[in-house]
């Protein structure tokens, strides 16, 4: 017997729609809110959290007075506001410090001079430029403290015609790399000891290009926290470096001294090292000497972050297979030629992002040279809360400040996680 | 490394001290070794001829001098007539109980953001990540001030605790009480037969970490798991609890109240405490919280994607699969970490927590002018912390490490 | 590269040439005199919002650079949190310490320093709400007390808290400006500190009159300049423009009338602005008419006070004590002969 076919489909059922819940706002909702009982419940603390944290914040910060003389007059004209009027009157002082007021453009230029001067590192594309990088440094102390231009490009002069000399030695003269060092060296010296001083001074007379000086005492803000955080790291790296092959060598002295000199540095806090900068480094030196406070602390900052970097070199050397070592030196490549050619290069690429944030590490430490009396940021936020006129403020300095660190620490950190990234993609 | 043997007849030439390899590396220890001598015994004869200059000695005796300084909070008796090495020991396990409450504080929210960052709720995972920049990218320093002023803005003054109609109120049945001075628990005050209680509690604890060891044999012997957590909680809780009332309460609590300034009895955090501890705790958190990510991460997806197809539940995925791969990954950050929080103590100044800082390295070297002895024991005490601390780390590192190949 | 560096810290030293005994000849040959004063005190030492150093002590200092050079901005404010300030001047990064500091035998003898004078006569106070309804220290049993950390306000709370029998609670706070928040916010019930800063900040109290600073002073805090022990000539120096300052004001000289004086009979006056035939200024080798320029720089003590302290600058103080002994004060200098 045959039955009847009641129905037999010809047409496929066209798709019908995805439920309202799975797509568009109610979907992404669901699916990314309130996805289980757990997460429904931690959505709805969240949101209460933020609502709760804005609802005092944003009438505080919305209906600020900007334009008042004093707290006093923020007081008198509402209380429950904040008062940035201590911002428009000292923002100034919070990025420059006591820097005079008609040279603010010389920090400025060199805080751009410097973002030029870092691009041809991270770009190789403008490797082309990296002169600019090499004299950055002398160009940045000059501008920041001013004199006479000739005092400071000597040093590169002294240091450009000792290289010249070594090379013409080499080409020339001698196959011995050492004496020849030696020789270049003696010879420096001689024309720093000799000859450099008559010559600024020659100089100076030919053509007096000069910036008013402006001492160390006047430097404080942001300015400060920049020229302690960029001259540590960048001071730290070359030591850095060498301390990292230290610690890795096979010469047990080195390698003792440069283990306990890191692990010692690591081990003490930041503001102990201050400490000594501020207090003790006088006792260390011949009776009688008295140098910079802001070149000690850089002193100190440096040899604190060069354990730091070493470390994060360290694991950049580790994280090389031994292969690479050991192919260097089956090539016949000696010990400095195979960490110039070979090892460094690799090692540095893998320590980019831990380098950048031993930097953010340090440039948020810069706030501890308020303790030792410097007025960086956080030092100066003191000072104007000791004036009659400001005294009493608190949230407005310290959020300003904080935000600030707060928008140079994240962009940095950012950047290194899109190095990270670049990096990872060109194995 | 080795380089082939030159015939023995060559004759010894002074520079071969720097071109030979045999001896280069003998040369160059000896020469950095001389270096670093030098510029050790320069540093230490400008010290003594500075201080002769000064007309001062080095000396420890001010050690034993009285202190003549209070020092709020003191885990040992301390008074002004007591000496400045007292004063500093009160320092030292000041600094000590900030870094270990708040290694404590930072491991779980950081355990617990990184977590939760990971969470698949978007507003969650937002907000933690929010969590973690905002820590990670402010100074420390700055976090202790604000949570200090925090602290001391938002909460009521133990004024506000007083009259007839107050306005703050203790919490939790009128035992706690949070002011701007800190907050105010009940104590437990032992009277006699306590220590019964406390054998009793302590032999608890050995029965259940004894069962523990049971029930994870039983459970790699058959497979079969035990409810632990809920039996664990049962010894722990009843027998004590039955003893404490068999004995007629011989525990009893004794709850802060308001007397003239201030509450009086009960434990009392204070501020400085809280506020150190705090900021601390979620700056290092921040720290912890991305470490755990990165750990979690570091575990292969197809670890958890085996789990999974085992019919394994996510939250025992988490448990067993895995947090204990992670930890291999996670806890040497970890502990530098803690030695991180451990030094950033040292800042506590800035909301006047006497630390081994704040008295050794603080008040004692202002008052005596020592600033050289001074300075030496504090970086001795923070250098032996950190020894330590690492050395742990090189033990784990060493005996917890998967072993390849 | 190591002998280049202590090449260059030779040469730095050299250059610093911190022998201690001619701090004058080094003031000179530096052509400014480093002056230490406070990061932050109230009315003693800040920065204005143009960045100008102002206070009571940055004008002592403007008058010593005046005597020295002429030139009353010839000098650099090195500002010196309590910690730091002895090393520093210990070490010579400054030539005088002008930093609201408590003149004391230990300090004297044991740190080494000299004390110049004193510049203000100061006591321990405290202060309270008035809401508290106490009127007297002795009613502070069980008190919470808010104190800058570092100073001898410490020590003497300490001991004044003992000898009364009284127990206290010490919440040490990182300077003066953090003191004043915790006493506002309520977290100390009472905040001590020198007398003069606590009658300045109860003026600028959102409401003074709810504000009580107890009757008693627990403590002499003398402060006054200080410098290295080892420089006498330099001390002197130091003390008598301070000295010229007090006289100035006895014998109403100011900024304003100092021109007007040379017709005067009076021998004194004309020996102090050099107006006279005798130099007596040359003993200690400064020019005849340093301490005119002195007076001239920020005039006499008085005006600085009045500047500074007094009621042109908003903090209100009383003179009292520190009102010349003519006029009922202790402000009395030896004769200027």
């Amino acid at each position: 017997m045959m039955t009847k076919i009641a129905f037999v489909r010809k047409k496929e059922i066209p798709p019908s729609a995805p439920p309202i819940t799975e797509v568009g706002l109610i979907g992404w909702l669901r699916q990314n809110l309130f996805s289980s009982w757990l997460n429904s419940i931690l959505t709805v603390l969240s949101v209460y959290f933020i609502v709760v944290i804005l609802w005092d914040f944003i009438p505080w910060a919305y209906g600020g007075h900007w334009n008042t003389k004093s707290l006093r007059e923020c007081l008198d004209l509402d209380p429950d506001v904040a008062c940035f009027s201590v911002l428009t009157a000292r923002w100034k002082q919070l990025l420059f410090g006591l820097y005079p007021a008609e040279e603010y453009w010389r920090p400025t230029l060199t805080f751009m001079f410097l973002l030029l001067a870092i691009v041809p590192i991270l770009f190789p594309r403008f490797f082309r430029f990296f002169w600019f990088s090499i004299i950055y440094p002398g160009l940045a102390v000059w501008l920041l403290w001013g004199g006479s231009f000739w005092s400071i490009s000597i040093v590169y002069i002294g240091l450009t015609l000792g290289a010249l000399f070594f090379l013409s030695l080499i080409r020339r003269y001698l196959k011995n790399y050492m004496v020849a060092a030696i020789l270049a060296f003696l010879f420096t010296v001689v024309f720093f000891l000799f000859i450099s001083n008559p010559l600024v001074g020659l100089l100076n007379v030919i053509l007096p290009i000069s910036l008013p000086f402006v001492e160390s005492l006047k430097m404080g803000g942001f300015t400060l926290s920049l020229i302690v955080g960029v001259t540590g790291i960048v001071a730290s790296f070359p030591i850095g470096i060498l301390l990292a092959l230290g610690r890795q060598s096979n010469l047990p002295v080195i390698k003792m001294i440069c283990v306990g000199f890191i692990e010692f540095i690591r081990g003490v806090p930041l503001i102990t090292l201050l400490f000594v900068a501020s207090v003790l480094l006088n006792y260390f030196l011949p009776p009688g000497t008295n140098f910079d406070i802001v070149l000690r602390v850089v002193i100190m900052v440096t040899l604190f972050s060069a354990a730091y970097m070493a470390e994060v070199i360290r694991g950049g050397l580790a994280g090389l297979p031994l292969g690479q070592h050991e192919a260097s030196a089956s090539l016949g490549l000696t010990y400095w030629q195979s960490q110039r050619l070979i090892i460094m290069p690799q090692a540095l690429k893998i320590s980019i992002p831990g380098i950048v944030n031993t930097f953010i590490g340090l440039f948020k430490d810069t706030t501890l040279v308020s303790i030792i009396s410097l007025r960086d940021p956080v030092g100066l936020a003191s000072t104007i809360r000791a004036d009659q006129k400001w005294n009493g403020i608190y949230w407005e300095l310290y959020v300003a400040i904080g935000l600030m660190f707060f928008i140079f620490c994240w962009g940095m950190s950012q950047y290194s996680q899109y190095l990270e990234r670049k990096l990872k993609t060109d194995k | 490394m080795s380089s082939p043997t030159l015939p023995p007849s060559e004759s010894f030439k002074f520079s071969m001290l720097l071109s030979d390899t045999r001896y280069r590396g003998l040369s160059l220890q000896v020469i950095t070794f001389i270096i670093f001598m030098a510029v050790f015994f320069w540093l230490v004869d400008n010290t003594i001829k500075n201080l002769a200059l000064l007309d001062k000695d080095v000396s420890f005796n001010f050690l034993w001098l009285r202190a003549g300084y209070d020092i709020n909070q003191r885990l040992i008796p301390y008074t002004s007539d007591s000496t400045h090495g007292m004063a500093a020991l009160v320092g030292i396990l000041n600094t000590l109980l900030v870094a270990f409450v708040g290694c404590i504080i930072a491991t779980v929210l950081g355990l617990f953001v990184g977590i939760l960052r990971l969470s698949k709720n978007w507003i969650v995972a937002k907000l933690m990540s929010a969590y973690i920049e905002g820590f990670r990218n402010v100074p420390i320093l700055l976090w202790i001030v604000m949570v200090f002023a925090l602290l001391t803005e938002f909460t009521p003054a133990p004024r506000a605790f007083k009259g007839a109609e107050p306005e703050a109120t203790m919490l939790f049945f009128e035992s706690v009480a949070i002011t701007n001075r800190g907050t105010y628990f009940p104590a437990p005050v032992l009277a006699e037969g306590a220590y019964w209680l406390l054998l009793c509690f302590g032999l608890s604890i050995v029965a259940v970490i004894y069962f523990i060891r049971y029930a994870n044999k039983q459970k790699k012997d058959t497979g079969k798991s035990l409810p632990t957590f809920w039996i664990s909680v049962a010894v722990i809780i009843f027998p004590t609890l039955i003893l404490f009332f068999a004995m007629g309460q011989p525990v009893s609590l004794e709850y802060p109240y308001l007397k003239g300034f201030n509450f009086k009895d009960g434990i009392h955090l204070r501020n400085s405490f809280l506020a150190l501890t705090l900021a601390l705790a979620f700056y290092t958190s921040a720290f912890i919280a991305e470490i755990v990510r990165a750990g979690i991460m570091a575990v292969s997806k197809g670890q958890s994607e085996a789990a999974a197809s085992l019919g394994l539940r996510p939250n025992k995925i988490m448990s067993l699969i895995i947090l204990p791969q992670a930890l291999r990954i996670i806890v040497p950050p970890l502990i530098s970490n803690y030695l991180n929080l451990t030094k950033n103590s040292s800042l506590a100044i800035a909301v006047g927590y006497m630390d081994v800082r704040g008295t050794l390295g603080g008040i004692t070297l202002n008052q005596t002018g020592r600033e050289l002895e001074s300075m030496l024991l504090l970086m001795g005490f923070y250098l032996a912390v950190s020894l330590l601390i690492s050395s742990f780390i090189n033990y784990f590192n060493r005996s917890f490490q998967i072993v390849v190949r | 590269m190591k002998k280049l560096f202590l090449g260059v810290l030779t040469a730095l030293a050299l250059a610093a040439s911190g022998t201690f005994a001619g701090t004058l000849d080094d003031v000179k040959a530096r052509g400014n005199l480093l002056c230490g004063v406070s990061t932050g005190a109230p009315g003693f030492a800040t920065v204005d919002d143009s960045g100008k150093d102002v206070g009571f002590d940055v004008d002592y200092c403007r008058a010593l650079a005046a005597a020295i050079f002429g030139d009353p901005m010839a000098v650099k404010f090195v500002g010196l949190t309590s910690a730091v300030r002895f090393t520093a001047l210990a070490a010579g990064e400054v030539d005088i310490l002008a930093r609201n500091t408590t003149w004391t035998y230990s300090r004297d003898t044991d740190l080494k320093q000299t004390f110049l004078g004193v510049n203000y006569y100061d006591g321990q106070g405290f202060m309270v709400k008035k809401e508290l309804g106490v009127k007297s220290t002795t009613e502070l049993d069980g008190a919470t007390v808010c104190i800058q950390v570092g100073t001898t306000t410490e020590l003497n709370l300490a001991d004044y808290f003992k000898e009364n029998g009284m127990s206290y609670e010490p919440v040490p706070t990182a300077d003066n400006a953090e003191s004043q928040q915790q006493y506002l916010a309520g977290a100390c019930d009472t905040y001590t500190t020198d007398a003069s800063a606590l009658h300045g900040t109860r003026v600028n109290l959102e409401n003074p009159d709810d504000h009580l600073v107890l009757p008693e002073i627990i403590s002499k805090e003398p402060l006054g300049p200080l410098v290295r022990h080892g420089d006498d000539n330099w001390a002197d120096i130091g003390r008598w423009v301070l000295n010229a300052l007090v006289i100035a004001e006895e014998k109403g000289i100011t900024k304003a009338n100092i021109d007007s004086w040379k017709d005067t009979k009076d021998a004194e006056i004309h020996r102090l602005l050099g107006t006279g035939d005798d130099d007596i200024l040359a003993m200690v080798g400064l020019p005849k008419n340093a301490m005119y320029n002195a007076i001239k720089a920020g005039g006499n003590y008085g005006e600085i006070f009045e500047n500074n302290l007094g009621a042109t600058s908003g903090i209100n103080i009383e003179r009292g004590v520190n009102a010349s002994w003519t006029k009922g004060g202790i402000l009395y200098s030896p004769p200027f002969r």
